[in-house]
């Protein structure tokens, strides 16, 4: 193969359930031999925060936002079925069950297979996130253009 | 069929089983096969298509009570 093919996602919800999607999507298409970057933006920023760590944002409602909005992939929920956290413990459980790995643990396996991980750097501007509100190997925040830099150049496109 | 290599993955669903056999598949020799064990019945139509985009070889498959085996030959370097 000359030039790998390229695959491009953008991330914007923050569900367990899509951010499954997106990361067996992902890693499949990097053991596919693609070169595959996953663009994160808004809600999708909380699966690639730091589970622990001090709440960033810079100002009162910046700091109330990220309170309340904490992330981190352990904290995700299900987009239905959440049932007050139940369903998304129950979810969690059976794919335990099923040997399926945790959102962490993909997120450990895209970094292994060289998949890039990029935040959206309105978003983190608008919410007050700076590049260490992330996980260890996330890439620096870029924008709109570089995203669609990337699109034109991918075979594959999606918005998760 | 004869392999040179054995991978287990039966009771791992989607997208393990390719994943796995990527990774296997680039420690081993141009032209030695690999056989995969699975039970996700995915595996019939993922291991082919993994197959054709990354130049390997998907060589034969064989179904009994329930575990699928795949060979695949490692063709691309």
């Amino acid at each position: 193969m000359a030039e790998k093919e390229k695959m491009t996602l953008v991330i914007f919800s923050g569900e367990l359930d899509k951010a499954l999607a997106a990361f067996i999507l992902a890693t499949t298409a990097a053991s596919m031999g693609m070169d595959v970057t996953m663009f994160f933006t808004f809600w999708g920023l909380n699966i690639i925060k730091r589970d622990k760590g001090s709440i960033k944002g810079q100002g009162f409602m910046r700091k109330i936002l990220n309170i309340m909005n904490r992330g981190g992939s352990s904290r995700l929920k299900m987009s239905q079925f959440n049932m007050l956290g139940l369903g998304t413990w129950m979810m969690k459980k059976m794919m335990k069950q099923k040997n399926m790995p945790s959102i962490d643990e993909f997120i450990e396996m895209a970094k292994q297979m060289d998949i890039k991980m990029i935040p959206c750097s309105t978003s983190c501007g608008i919410l007050g996130l700076p590049d260490d509100a992330f996980r260890d190997g996330i890439m620096s925040q870029a924008g709109a253009a570089f995203f669609l830099g990337q699109a034109k150049e991918s075979k594959v496109t999606l918005f998760i | 069929m004869k392999a040179d290599k054995i991978l287990d993955c039966v009771g791992l669903y989607c997208p393990m089983p390719v994943i796995k056999t990527s990774q296997e598949i680039k420690k081993m020799k141009t032209g030695e096969t690999l056989e995969v064990v699975a039970d996700d019945k995915g595996i019939k139509q993922d291991m082919p298509a993994w197959c054709k985009t990354t130049g390997n070889e998907c060589v034969g498959m064989e179904e009994e009570n329930g575990e699928i085996k795949v060979y695949v030959k490692k063709l691309a370097v």
